[in-house]
């Protein structure tokens, strides 16, 4: 593996910030090299429900060595040079496009950002339109962020380019789910058997979704809380275990994961207001109190303080809040370097793989 | 003085409860006789032995788009597709553009059809003003126009004030008023069922609730009203329930459901292909198994297709954003024979109900039997062919459907209308 090798051939992992256990070899310990798939079997990532196990573990460890290079006085190699990297962001964002774009810079490739304000999308353009015209601009690769689930689908099959879904509704988010995932690895060594609790708004939520998949694969028990209103038809179809209360949900979780309110989804029948929302399920000290003594405290952002979460909690010694937004870099660079190759023609990464 | 003789098929007339290998004449249009070996005595003549010669299909629910939105669909168009679907009449929905509220598109509808038509086609006036939900349409008007029932589809009666005027206002025509029941407030924006596939997509959902609710209100008016309700496109288990209690409680109720609905479950839109994305959406496999035990157990009257052009250039948009709505009338007859007949949930001559003589009961038309003198409407279809969807080929001039490429066994061959052969199958 060409990424591995490289990022081994520089300084290694000491001192690096976003990590509180000794994480150097516990990679290796975890995912020996002959579990481990030799390549993404897709050009495109869609979502983490259709990568198995070892696709996942190939990210997460690729992504572990990609961090060091953030450490680096200059942080960038010549990985992805000559590579094109088109973000088509077709709803508001910061931080997801500006980590693909910091990583896509971090690899040498071009890239540019598109929003839906600027593009032609607002001129009627269809989206399959839209997207390929950019890519016959040669475009390797596309990243898209779109309000509606499968938009990154559509792209997918209309063009030969590869596709990175970084969010299509409430449906998935991989890369948030692999950041997430890498994140819970650095703290507490391994996903097998871990208790998850992910809480608050599921029903709008493709964070939750991905992170379902994503964990499930990787061997943790998934519990969600949620009031009913935020609950999806049918939770328990996906393989976890559900609350209405968030109290009983956070015994003996290992992971606390809340997920904002997004009013922006619909559900204003769901709740009366802020202050009865964060007094049944704001994840206060109190409440953090019920889960294990090192459980850590995750949210994808941006938090809403005071509503889902407390400034004590996301701020407090459990928070790995800021960690989660430092491996988002990781897991982007291992994804974009995973998938650059496999399209419009460029092999280097396939064959070298 | 045209005539046409059908020798050797399997007769199969529910109404006159026949149901054997005979002869069947069409004289000047009209059906002359049934029986051992006629003369044709100048008669064109169809060989139809191994075939089933039945009562012209007749689908009560399609989308002919004209007026107003030609690009999807025309009457020629959309007439020429029941053909060859094997349908000798169609009563399409008054969602064109202008809606068919007044009496002069009720009128252009049934020139065009008269001009370019390859079937009967028995337009459906609006209930309301502009389907507004606001003031009841000049019914009166429209039924002089040529309009056979009333119907807001696409959108709910939209309060059960104006539901019961027009189910109290119709009994002076003896028409039905049919029902597109959805519980707007419950659906919102959702493209497709609400259930695990919804929540494993992300997708808002569309629960069966909003179905049964107005069914539910609506079978309350009806029995308040003695007014006659139709129920377009049910899907849901409990609207079932519902409407099999009403009926055997007297209420004047009818229903119709789709072949998507009795053989595609929501697990299609995993695909996030625009051609599952239809309303009602495609619900669960419980539901789909208690629509096929409504349309064995008399439950359901009828099987229509909802057909409902839509170009390319539309569909291929994100899921949220694509029209519902799929064509329906190539393929709901081989469906309904490879998935009903040939699977056991109907008999022969419940399918022959459910595609001619119900249809014509529930729209009061001269038609559905093969009674002496009755209009020569006639549908014959070979129960063994089989035969694979080519969407291509469709003589409609739209082309979403999910079945294209599907493997069927049980098409329509000849599809006669008054006497004339108006499509026959490339042999």
């Amino acid at each position: 593996m060409p990424g591995a090798t490289e990022a081994k051939a520089a300084p290694g992992d000491t001192g690096n910030p976003a990590t509180t256990a000794d994480t150097s070899d516990a990679g290796d310990v975890m995912f020996p090299a002959d579990r481990q798939a030799a390549a993404l079997k897709s050009k495109d990532l869609l979502g983490i429900e259709y990568l198995d196990a070892d696709e996942i573990r190939l990210i997460l460890d690729t992504a572990h060595h990609f961090k060091e290079i953030s450490l680096r006085p200059i942080k960038k190699v010549p990985t992805l040079r000559g590579k094109s990297i088109i973000n088509l962001f077709f709803e508001p964002s910061t931080r997801t496009r500006t980590s693909f774009e910091i990583a896509a810079k971090r690899l040498s490739a071009d890239t540019q950002s598109i929003s839906a304000s600027t593009s032609a999308v607002v001129k009627g353009e269809t989206l399959i339109d839209t997207a390929r015209n950019i890519e016959a601009m040669y475009a390797d690769l596309l990243v898209i962020r779109h309000a509606f689930p499968g938009a990154a689908h559509v792209l997918a099959r209309a063009c030969s380019a590869g596709v990175i879904n970084a969010g299509d509704g409430a449906h998935e988010h991989p890369t948030q789910a692999l950041l997430d995932a890498l994140t819970i690895r650095d703290h507490k060594g391994t996903i097998e058997g871990l208790r998850v609790l992910i809480c608050g708004d599921i029903a709008h939520s493709r964070v939750a979704r991905s992170n379902i998949h994503c964990l499930r694969k990787l061997g943790a028990d998934v519990v969600v809380a949620a009031p009913p209103t935020f609950m999806p038809c049918d939770v328990e179809s996906l393989g976890v275990e559900a609350f209405h209360r968030l109290e009983p949900a956070l015994e003996g979780a290992d992971v606390v994961m809340t997920l904002r309110i997004q009013l922006e989804r619909g559900g204003k029948l769901s709740f009366p207001s802020t202050r009865e929302y964060f007094n049944l399920f704001g994840l206060s000290r109190d409440k953090l109190a019920l889960a294990k003594d090192d459980a850590i405290v995750m949210h994808p952002g941006p938090m809403n303080r005071g509503v889902e979460i407390a400034s004590d909690v996301a701020d407090g010694p459990q928070s790995v809040i800021l960690d989660q937004v430092s491996n988002g870099l990781a897991v982007r660079m291992a994804v974009l370097y995973l998938l650059a190759g496999r399209g419009a023609g460029a092999k280097n990464v396939e064959t070298a793989a | 003085m045209s005539k046409l003789l059908l020798k050797g098929g399997r007769v199969v007339d529910p109404v006159q409860g026949i149901d054997e290998v005979a002869d069947l004449m069409i004289d000047d249009g009209l059906i002359s006789g049934i029986g051992p070996d006629l003369d044709a005595n100048g008669a064109v003549v169809l060989e139809v032995s191994g075939c089933v010669v039945a009562p012209g299909f007749i689908d009560m629910h399609v989308h002919l788009r004209e007026p107003g939105q030609e690009y999807k669909e025309t009457i020629k168009t959309g007439t020429a597709a029941a053909a060859a679907g094997g349908f000798t009449g169609v009563a399409c929905m008054p969602n064109t553009s202008p809606v068919n509220d007044q009496r002069a598109v009720t009128e252009l509808i049934i020139e065009r059809a008269d001009e370019a038509g390859s079937v009967p086609v028995y337009p459906i006036g609006c209930v309301s003003v502009g389907q507004k939900g606001e003031a009841l349409a000049e019914i009166g008007e429209l039924v002089d126009g040529g309009c056979v029932a009333v119907s807001d589809d696409g959108y709910p009666v939209a309060t059960a004030e104006l539901m019961r005027r027009a189910l109290e206002y119709t009994r002076m025509f003896d028409i039905p008023v049919i029902e597109h029941c959805e519980d707007l407030s419950l659906t919102g924006t959702a493209p497709m069922n609400e259930g695990s596939v919804s929540t494993a997509l992300g997708f808002k959902g569309h629960p069966a609730a909003a179905e049964d609710i107005i069914v539910a209100r609506d079978l309350v008016l009806a029995e308040l009203t003695g007014g006659s309700l139709h129920c377009a496109h049910i899907s849901s288990a409990g609207a079932l329930r519902m409407i099999r209690d009403a009926k055997a409680r007297g209420i004047d109720v009818t229903c119709e459901v789709t072949p998507h609905h009795f053989v595609l479950t929501d697990e299609e839109v995993r695909s996030f292909d625009t051609n599952t994305k239809m309303n009602p959406p495609l619900r669960s496999q419980a539901h789909v198994d208690a629509v096929i035990e409504a349309l064995a157990d008399g439950t359901v009257d009828a099987i229509v297709t909802d057909h409902a052009p839509h170009h390319a250039d539309e569909k291929v948009l994100e899921f949220d954003l694509a029209p519902f709505g799929i064509v329906g009338l190539e393929t709901a007859v081989p469906l309904a024979c490879d998935r009903l007949l040939h699977r056991g949930h109907v008999t022969l001559q419940r399918l022959v109900e459910l595609l001619a003589v119900n249809p014509a009961r529930i729209l009061r038309l001269d038609a559905g039997d093969l009674s002496e003198g009755a209009i020569g409407n006639v549908t014959v279809l070979d129960l063994e062919r089989t035969a694979t969807v080519d969407a291509a080929a469709f003589a409609s001039k739209s082309r979403n459907t999910p079945f294209d490429g599907w493997e069927l066994t049980g098409w329509p061959v000849f599809t006669i209308v008054a006497g004339e052969v108006v499509w026959k199958a490339a042999r």
